[in-house]
């Protein structure tokens, strides 16, 4: 406060100035402080403006469309019943429902754990400089870089149960007969989380490789000399330090994991029997192979509110990350 | 109130859009003039791939020249065609000639989007009864198809010749057939049945032929084509991978030596010439028994003529849709594209000049449009069918209890 008054003041010197002018209907410091918060928020509208159009107006076109019964003949004729929660009514009403429900709270819990674990060790085994680490911890980012269909129709090649590399590979060393990694509806989920832990390694190893550079290494070099290294100095010295860190990436993934796609559609397409079928697979089959985008909009919805839920998650870690 | 709203909106949107379009029709020179002098017409469809995309751009430009337009033909990919037809519909960008693939005609006739042949003159006399019911829409036609194709059996000729055994024409000779072909890592037969239209498409031939119908799943002769599928599987006739294969993947299979047999469609004929060393030849898909009629589903494409607003190009854009379906063209696309012409007149003609086609052109006498019989209502059923399929071909049920399942769920 004391400083905008300051600047206020300084301002009212200046004779040419515009402010000076205006400064004769009110108290000069009001004015300047005015013009100053008129300036803030110019700089604010493109953004502002940004979110609303890309961002504001399909979630609520989405919150729209949920109650209407919006068909492909709405796209010519604009005409969109109202039809109220019957979609939401609809969809959570259907018997798939609760699977593809428990399918995408288990392919979002799968997915963040492994991710998570492997990324982290990753990253602590990165911290230590070797030789070659660098071209190593840049070719660990290409899964990142691989377009998902194309990922997605690799691995779809190498879970192949009669000819796949998988099932060769442990035909040779006797271990398994030939399981049915994308055909069996008790192996399809974990072959699907399987693959997309191998996507979302990279985000976590770099995201937490980046938080580990800020740890100073004085703190671990005075952990040593009281006796804790290996487990103990990741124990009492990393672990705490890259809370913050672990926190943001944590709420990251499962916003990023809760929605995919892609990879389901291209390993499995939800399948079989549903299998793999998740909240987001069923609202784009309800949309764009059944053509009830009402229905569609209603689930994508429901997905909005849950990731939204770990959205404000998100916020309360980046903020404690801030602090820290 | 809402609906207002929501009317408002959309049109908000699409006059944003086609103030996109304006612009980057006018940066391309394009621009629309006058109907009495109609110089282009804006041609859309997904025929991405070799040979198709030549073939069509040597015939649409034929046709244009044939009627003093220019044709500007823009090409997108098979599954973002009604995404962009949908997007065309809101904004009143829609081309003046639009190839749809039939089941999804009835959808967009739906909108209203389309004019009736009818309205140029055009009609559907001398058209086989299954193809023009794909292209009916509340008792109107909203297109003409040119060309058909459907499902039959391939098989290899020296497998078969090997194992002495002769192409199966019934369910039990199929089982028969397929459990002697199997040896080591070779399947007797193979076929598609993976969480999409694909597998329904594939299993259609199987529950009409035994008399099964989509208005009810939960019947005894949709169970007894299931029951075939999951004999074939359950017996190690057929691998379990069918779960996961889609037609390219089971063609890749055929011409790797893995099947001996595979249900498949004309379209992968180019392939299959490719490669070294491969006898093969189609019959119909088996009939549930001796003398029964083999029901297969129609694929294939139509053409249409959307509302644009502009009589004189629309009318121009009907001249077209006639041209594509001249006898020369029906038969010219059909012995190009490996498909079959849709006028019944033409069959006898098209089976002699192209031998290589005989059991699809049988096969199509009696084929059916998948939309025939429910229209838009068509996907529903669609899904129920392949998730079906799947819930017995995983064991999650049997035939009867995953029918009934889907048609309740």
């Amino acid at each position: 406060m004391a400083d905008t008054h300051g600047r206020g003041g300084v301002t009212t010197y200046r004779p040419s100035n515009g402010v000076a002018r205006a400064a004769a209907a009110g108290p000069a410091w009001w004015s300047a402080r005015r013009r100053e918060r008129l300036l803030r928020l110019a700089f604010l509208l493109p953004a502002v403006a940004y979110l609303l159009a890309f961002f504001g107006y399909p979630v609520a076109q989405n919150v729209v469309m949920a109650f209407q019964h919006y068909t492909t003949a709405t796209f010519y004729t604009g005409e969109a019943p109202w039809v109220g929660l019957a979609n939401y009514a609809a969809v959570v009403g259907s018997p798939v429902f609760a699977k593809a429900l428990l399918n995408t709270a288990l392919f979002t819990l799968g997915s963040i754990a492994g991710q998570f674990v492997i990324g982290l060790a990753i990253a602590v085994f990165f911290r230590r400089q070797f030789p070659l680490s660098r071209v190593l911890r840049s070719l660990l980012l290409l899964p990142w870089l691989v377009p998902l269909i194309v990922s997605g129709a690799v691995w779809r090649w190498i879970l192949d149960q009669d000819n796949g590399v998988l099932n060769r590979f442990l035909g040779a060393l006797h271990l398994v007969d030939r399981p049915g990694w994308l055909t069996s509806t008790s192996l399809a989920l974990i072959a699907v989380i399987l693959v997309n832990i191998w996507i979302g390694i990279p985000f976590n190893t770099t995201i937490l490789y980046g938080g580990l550079q800020d740890i100073p290494e004085e703190l671990y070099e005075a952990a040593a000399m009281d006796g804790a290294t290996g487990w103990r100095a990741f124990r009492y010295v990393t672990w705490p330090l890259l809370r913050p860190v672990v926190n943001v990436v944590l709420v990251l993934g499962v916003v990023y994991t809760i929605k995919v796609l892609d990879i389901i559609l291209g390993l499995t397409g939800g399948g079989p029997a549903n299998a793999t079928q998740t909240i987001a697979t069923q609202s784009y089959q309800l949309s764009f192979q059944q053509f009830d985008f009402g229905q569609g909009a209603a689930l994508g919805n429901i997905l909005i509110v849950i990731s939204l839920v770990f959205a404000l998650f998100y916020l309360r870690a980046s903020r404690g990350a801030v602090r820290g | 109130m809402a609906r207002r709203g929501a009317g408002l909106a959309s049109r908000a949107w699409a006059t944003a859009t086609a103030l996109i379009v304006t612009v980057g029709l006018a940066a391309c020179g394009g621009g629309t003039g006058p109907s009495a002098n109609v110089t282009s017409l804006r041609v859309l469809d997904y025929y991405n791939n070799e040979p198709d995309r030549t073939v069509y751009a040597r015939m649409l430009d034929a046709c244009g020249q044939q009627n003093g337009v220019k044709i500007e033909r823009e090409i997108v990919p098979g599954a973002n065609l009604i995404a962009k037809v949908l997007q065309q519909a809101s904004s009143r960008t829609l081309p003046d000639v639009l190839m749809l693939d039939n089941p999804d005609l009835q959808q967009i006739a739906a909108t209203g989007a389309l004019s009736p042949i009818s309205d140029f003159g055009l009609s559907t006399d001398g058209y086989a009864e299954g193809v023009v019911s794909a292209s009916t829409y509340q008792g109107q036609v909203f297109g003409l198809q040119p060309v058909t194709n459907t499902i039959g059996l391939f098989y290899n000729e020296t497998m078969l010749a090997q194992a002495g055994v002769t192409p199966p024409r019934t369910w039990d000779e199929l089982k028969a057939a397929a459990a002697k072909l199997t040896s080591g890592s070779r399947y007797g037969v193979a076929f598609s049945a993976p969480a999409n239209y694909e597998g329904t498409w594939q299993f259609l031939p199987f529950m009409w032929s035994n008399g099964g119908d989509e208005k009810n799943l939960a019947s005894p002769e949709v169970a007894q084509a299931l029951q075939l599928w999951v004999d074939l599987v359950n017996s190690g006739s057929a691998s379990r991978s069918v779960l996961n294969w889609t037609q390219a993947d089971v063609n890749e299979q055929f011409m790797a030596g893995n099947a001996a047999m595979m249900v498949n469609g004309p379209w992968q004929f180019p392939l299959l010439n490719k490669t070294a060393n491969l006898k093969y030849a189609v019959v119909p898909i088996p009939a549930p028994r001796a003398g029964a009629t083999v029901v297969a589903p129609l694929g294939g494409e139509t053409w249409t003529i959307p509302r644009t607003g502009d009589k004189g190009r629309q009318a121009k854009a009907a001249k077209i849709v006639e041209c594509l379906n001249s006898d020369a063209n029906q038969l010219s696309l059909g012995k190009q594209r490996t498909t079959v012409p849709t006028k019944t007149g033409l069959r006898n003609q098209f089976a002699a000049e192209v031998p290589e086609m005989k059991a699809f052109t049988e096969a199509v006498q009696t084929a059916r449009a998948r939309t025939g019989e429910l229209g838009a209502d068509w996907p529903k059923a669609a899904t129920k069918i392949y998730t079906a399929v799947q819930t017995a071909l995983t064991g999650g049920a049997t035939p009867e209890q995953a029918l009934r399942q889907a048609q309740n769920g």
